[in-house]
């Protein structure tokens, strides 16, 4: 590998760590913070790149269209879906055991696989970039890298650094985090905690639509992309070590470096290396990079 | 003593059994009891749309001829198989033990194919695959009792490996998921490759499903190969070829692909697939009579255009006509009916094809162009092209 190559590999493997960290961020906040198994998270997350596809056309009839209405429209829909959701099932859970969560939040991926077949079919569809961003910027004499990929990378660092400043540094982040410690003592200061995790839950699920529709350009749409997003979500946030939002976006760009060095210099391997340093991060820190609190 | 409306009950009960009794008498008396087909398709997940391509293919050929094969009415048992082969064998099981199927019908997924070859062989049921490619179903595994409609995967790999080294290439990267159809397929391709004078240089893939292929587009680019050779299908499909567009890639390293990489993608992957060739047994645009008139009926029986895995199911169903015709309707006679299909030109509206000593299809390969959402017939790639059923004792 010359440097030009390994140059533009580290910049594959940075880009690709962001694109984890966006999609995984959801999945930080209800399983890292709220402390809710949520295997549906896959589906909230293909719910989202389902909504960047049949959204477009009809909020193009009726607001005339744009990349970020669509986005807007997607999120107010993302936040109703995770209040009522929360407000019909999730609410009993939080007091139950991991199993009974495992159950729910699995039968939550059926519906919704099931749901989606029925409303848009199970065909594979391509969402296109918005046009200012669909261009490419050359790399060297050998390929391009397309802008929109750049754009989907900023989106990430900006999201972070968001979620960090709100949970590390506002009095809100705080209630939260007080909450997944003791919910009853939160409550008995006065918070209303119910409303609260109703909130974050929402936000969890507006977040993980959030990158599906972010995402779906470059990812394409198809039946059954959640649950191959669901698996690598949880290493992130195991990784990072639960609830800490600095551990989960380390971890993400981790696991970009491995998974594009592993691809390219150990091909045979490649399937099972991101595993491998799980568990070799678990076996020297059992709790994860950093343990939130 | 008894109660009126005990009386009643019982009465009514005589009555319904009598009437009952009644209504089966001349379903006896038509003598030939249903054919009974189990359909083991996928009708969730990814495959859901093939799955039911394949069977409305083939209900469409048996409603041609008017709901009966061999003399016998077709009635249908379908199980959803979720492309899973972890759940095949007992699925097939249930099929061929419970509800006593004459003639199993599938599947899509290579892995679930495999568990119901393997359960055909054991209880010599007749078995017609109508899509998965594995080259073992018509290779170690082949029987008398099993057949397939479709294809192997070597055979679109080694069609479109002809047809690169004759374009002059004489450097070629494949990438593929590495699983047995991305492996097989790429080993045609080889075969015929290396055969015509090139060099496969590098053999790039991933793990199944994953789709982050920036890392070997960014190999790609520094091997800086005279063409590239792929195979993807489904969701995986349209992701690389968008990827391999937007890496600028496409205007200096052409690419080439089994036909599954554009095939039910098109329109998910918009102007970046216009352009590409890749190889397949059928095409949009073939426009022969035989065809032409499937293409119709089709059409107007479904609401929908067809595609490559209703042509197979269709050809199942037509494979599976031909050896009821043989035996009158009598299923049992297992060799007769192998011999019939064996002998059999099956007039597919794919072009007409026979089948190979281990029961694959010897037929024509296309070469397609992507234009206007179309795969265009460019030219045959590889005529009668037959798989060479390596490891069959038959």
């Amino acid at each position: 590998m010359d440097f030009t190559t390994f140059l533009i590999q580290c910049l594959n493997a940075l880009q690709y760590g962001l694109l984890l960290f966006l999609v995984a961020s959801g999945l930080t906040l209800i399983f890292g913070i709220m402390g809710v198994i949520n295997l549906a998270h896959g589906s909230f997350y293909m719910i989202g790149a389902y909504m960047a596809y049949a959204l477009a056309p009809i909020v193009g009839s009726t607001f005339g269209g744009g990349f970020f209405a669509t986005l807007a429209v997607g999120l107010v829909l993302a936040v109703l879906l995770g209040y009522v959701l929360e407000w019909a099932f999730f609410s009993f859970l939080y007091e139950r055991d991991h199993l009974q969560q495992v159950l729910m939040t699995y039968g939550l991926i059926l519906v919704f696989e099931e749901l989606r077949s029925l409303l848009v079919g199970d065909d594979v569809h391509g969402v296109q970039a918005p046009d200012f961003l669909a261009g490419t910027l050359p790399l060297g004499e050998l390929m391009t890298y397309p802008v929109y990929r750049l754009f989907i990378s900023g989106v990430c660092l900006v999201l972070a650094l968001a979620m960090y400043f709100v949970f590390t540094r506002t009095r809100l982040g705080m209630m939260i985090r007080a909450g997944s410690t003791n919910r009853e003592m939160v409550q008995s200061l006065g918070i209303d905690i119910k409303f609260l995790y109703r909130v974050v839950f929402a936000a969890g699920v507006a977040i993980a639509v959030f990158a599906g529709m972010i995402a779906a350009p470059v990812s394409s749409v198809y039946p059954g992309m959640g649950n191959t997003v669901l698996i690598i979500c949880f290493v992130v946030v195991v990784i990072g070590g639960i609830g800490s939002i600095r551990g989960a976006l380390l971890a993400a760009l981790l696991i970009g470096v491995v998974d594009t060095f592993g691809k390219v210099l150990l091909p045979q391997a490649s399937g099972v290396l991101v595993y491998v340093l799980m568990a070799l991060i678990l076996l020297w820190k059992p709790d994860g990079l950093f343990k939130a609190g | 003593m008894m109660s009126p409306s005990r009386r009643t009950l019982i009465s009514t009960a005589i009555a319904t059994l009598a009437l009952s009794a009644l209504s089966t008498l001349p379903a006896l008396a038509q003598g030939l009891p249903k054919l009974k087909v189990g359909l083991m398709l996928p009708y969730t997940g990814t495959y859901a749309a093939l799955g039911n391509a394949i069977e409305n293919g083939f209900r469409l050929h048996v409603a041609e001829q008017g709901g009966k094969l061999g003399g016998r009415e077709v009635e249908y048992v379908k199980v959803d198989d979720e492309s899973d082969p972890s759940k095949a064998t007992d699925n097939v099981n249930k099929l061929v033990k419970r509800d006593n199927v004459d003639v199993l019908v599938g599947s899509v997924h290579s892995g679930v194919a495999m568990a119901m070859a393997k359960v055909a062989k054991d209880t010599g049921t007749i078995l017609i695959v109508p899509n998965a490619g594995a080259d073992a179903v018509t290779g170690a595994m082949c029987a008398p009792n099993i057949f397939r409609s479709s294809f192997s995967n070597w055979q679109p790999g080694y069609a479109m490996g002809e047809v690169v080294a004759k374009k002059g290439h004489k450097k070629v990267v494949t990438i593929t998921w590495k699983y047995a159809a991305g492996d097989e397929s790429v080993k045609g391709f080889k075969e015929s490759f290396e055969k015509g004078g090139g060099t496969v240089v590098k053999e790039l893939n991933l793990p199944f499903p994953n789709v982050e292929f920036q890392a070997l587009l960014t190999e790609i680019a520094a091997a800086k190969p005279d063409a590239v050779f792929t195979f993807f299908a489904g969701g995986g499909a349209v992701k690389f070829v968008k990827d391999y567009a937007a890496a600028g890639l496409k205007k200096t390293i052409p690419l080439y692909g089994s036909g599954f990489l554009t095939d039910g993608t098109l329109d998910a992957q918009g102007a970046d697939a216009n352009g590409l060739f890749t190889a397949l047994h059928y095409a949009d645009s073939l426009n022969t009579p035989r065809d032409n008139a499937f293409r119709l009926a089709y059409a107007k029986t479904y609401k929908l255009q067809p595609d490559v895995y209703a042509v197979q199911g269709y050809d199942a169903a037509q494979m599976l006509g031909i050896g009821m015709a043989a035996v009158k309707g009598d299923i049992s006679k297992k060799a007769e009916f192998s011999a019939a299909v064996e002998k059999a030109k099956i007039d597919s509206p794919r072009g007409a094809f026979t089948l190979s000593k281990a029961h694959n299809p010897v037929q024509d390969f296309y070469l397609r162009q992507v234009g206007d959402k179309e795969n265009k017939l460019v030219s045959i790639a590889s005529k009668a092209l037959a798989d060479p059923a390596r490891g069959c004792k038959m």
